[in-house]
């Protein structure tokens, strides 16, 4: 019989495998947005000029009019969208938590339903309804946002009712036991303790924001709303110079910029009390693209 | 007190997210103005105008849009099947065998999880075009005739697929197989199971609702992938569901009303998986709560 303990081989390279064809063509496309030259396939040295070069030709990220506006676009979008969907969804998470009377029960569903909606179905639902009911909404930026702070709420949500759940009612039961009123014990206990999950929210809002491509392309306005997923899919098929690949690498620093601020939040900030990272970790599992 | 912290979240969702709902019934159901040739939505039921939907209804029955359905249907099922082959090893091992290195491992399967989805799928663009390392590779070995990747290959787009989705199926995956108590194993073991035994007998059952969650993750956003399909052939021969709704509703602007038949039709399709999630969700949030 074989021995148990000891090294499954075959998983080990599978496993290894998998992560090589995973990892190895995102590598290969950022390495040619280095490349010296205007081929993505052979390599021609070492440079930075479709990040930062090329002034007069424009053909760089910080010049080519259309990369710099993708991602400006993206910026200021999921900027918005975080600071909105964050203190909706904060306060909605709180909200559902507490509230056991009429309506909660359905409310509730109300907020997974976005989750389970595939977003296709939301581009299609949003982009009829500014088209032919809200015409005060335009396409472009307006629109981006609204349908961007719409997908957001429901991973707020869970991000901070998990939390919640964590901490109990304890605490802010004590706080009023010692004379603090429902709202300062809100403001003074409760909200402090939801600091990393409202750090881990922010960050996975901005993230979500940043990376979502059905949503933007379905209310896109014209050139100047643009996101980088946008400008990504549109330019992809056309034989594109490195700066594209350029752009997409841009995204994807800023990306995992934004993981990396929401794990230390969760993981520092949460010490004091269990149900942190486990229930970040579920989380993370529950993110569609 | 507490039901006034939901409201803004509850009218946001109520404006923003079941109103445009109904809009797409509103806009399938509705009539065409006859000299704008634009959709008019009808947002009373009783005044509904089946006609629009009745046709696409008809078409997915023997005509061309049953064709795209099935094939639609053919790609997400072969791409989650390879998802759920090479997934459930890897999940597998990291969360059970990776030992020491375990942390590594899982930061490595997490990465293109936070990479953009666009970008990855350009990656391969990049690899597949005529001129690129997939075919340089090629020709080095001597393969004279280089094939074009992108001109409408369905193994190509099914790949694709199975490329961009996997991730979102290891990572549930991932957890549910962490949240097995080792001592079950031992107690298996310590009964005499061998391993093989110990596998399908304990800690395939106790994982089979993560693979369950992680295809329901996947198989949602896949049936509605038009992306995709686009990026890795953008050839009529591997038309998605996804790509006749972005059509209708992206590049003309005279058929809404067709579009919008074509997503309750998505709808119809992808029901089952939806209210499996939502159910699914909803307990975990209740267990929770008690």
């Amino acid at each position: 019989m074989r021995n148990q303990w000891g090294k499954p081989r075959g998983l080990v390279l599978l496993t290894a495998l998998y992560v090589l064809w995973s990892l190895i063509p995102v590598a290969i496309a950022v390495r040619f947005s280095f490349n010296d030259g205007r081929s993505r396939s052979t390599w021609q040295g070492f440079s930075t000029r479709w990040y930062v070069g090329d002034p007069a030709e424009a053909s760089s990220v910080l010049y080519d009019p259309s990369l710099r506006f993708a991602l400006n676009q993206s910026l200021k979008l999921a900027m918005l969208t975080m600071l909105v969907a964050t203190p909706i969804g904060v306060a909605l998470a709180i909200g559902l938590a507490r509230w056991r009377g009429r309506g909660s029960k359905s409310s509730n569903f109300l907020m997974l339903f976005p989750l389970v909606t595939p977003e296709i179905v939301m581009g299609v639902a949003l982009f009829l309804v500014f088209d032919n009911l809200y015409d005060f909404v335009t396409f472009g930026t307006m629109a981006q946002f609204l349908g961007h702070v719409t997908f957001s709420i429901s991973f707020v949500v869970i991000i901070v009712r998990g939390r919640l759940f964590a901490i109990g009612r304890d605490y802010e039961e004590a706080a009023m036991d010692l004379g603090a009123s429902p709202s300062e014990a809100m403001r003074r206990v409760l909200l402090p303790l939801l600091t990393p999950a409202l750090i881990a929210s922010l960050a996975i809002v901005f993230a979500l924001s940043i990376d979502d491509f059905v949503i933007s392309q379905f209310l896109v306005g014209g050139a100047d709303s643009v996101t980088i997923p946008v400008r990504l899919y549109s330019g992809a098929r056309l034989a594109p110079p490195p700066s594209l690949n350029a752009l997409a690498t841009v995204l994807m620093v800023i990306t995992i910029g934004a993981i990396v601020v929401a794990g230390l939040g969760v993981k520092y900030l949460g010490r004091r009390f269990g149900g942190g990272e486990d229930s970040a970790l579920e989380t993370v599992g529950r993110l569609e693209i | 007190m507490w039901p006034g912290f939901a409201i803004p979240g509850v009218v946001w969702l109520c404006l923003l997210f079941l109103v445009p709902f109904y809009a797409i019934f509103a806009v399938a159901m509705g009539r065409i103005d006859p000299i704008l040739s634009r959709p008019i939505p009808e947002w009373n039921p009783f005044y509904w105008d089946p006609t629009v939907f009745g046709d696409v209804i008809g078409d997915v029955f023997g005509g061309q849009l049953g064709v795209i359905a099935l094939r639609t249907i053919a790609y997400v099922f072969v791409a989650s099947a390879i998802c759920v082959a090479v997934g459930y090893p890897v999940a597998y091992f990291v969360s059970r065998k990776a030992g020491r290195w375990r942390w590594f491992w899982l930061l490595l399967i997490l990465a293109p999880f936070w990479i953009n989805y666009l970008m990855r799928m350009m990656s391969w663009v990049n690899l597949l075009s005529p001129d690129g390392q997939v075919n340089q590779l090629m020709s080095l070995f001597g393969v004279e005739s280089l094939p074009n990747w992108l001109s409408g290959h369905s193994f190509v787009v099914v790949l694709g697929l199975v490329y961009g989705y996997i991730p979102f199926f290891i990572i549930p995956l991932f957890a549910a197989l962490d949240r097995i108590d080792d001592a079950t194993l031992e107690a298996s073991r310590d009964l005499g199971a061998s391993s093989a035994q110990t596998f399908w007998r304990v800690t395939w059952p106790l994982s089979r609702n993560g693979v369950l969650g992680g295809l329901v993750i996947i198989m949602l956003p896949m049936f509605g992938d038009y992306y995709t399909p686009n990026l890795l052939s953008g050839s009529p021969r591997t038309r998605m569901l996804g790509n006749t709704i972005d059509q209708f509703i992206n590049q003309t602007t005279s058929q809404g009303a067709v579009g919008a038949a074509l997503t309750i039709v998505l709808m119809v399709f992808v029901a089952g998986l939806m209210v499996y999630y939502l159910l699914t969700i909803n307990r975990a949030t209740e267990e929770a709560r008690s």
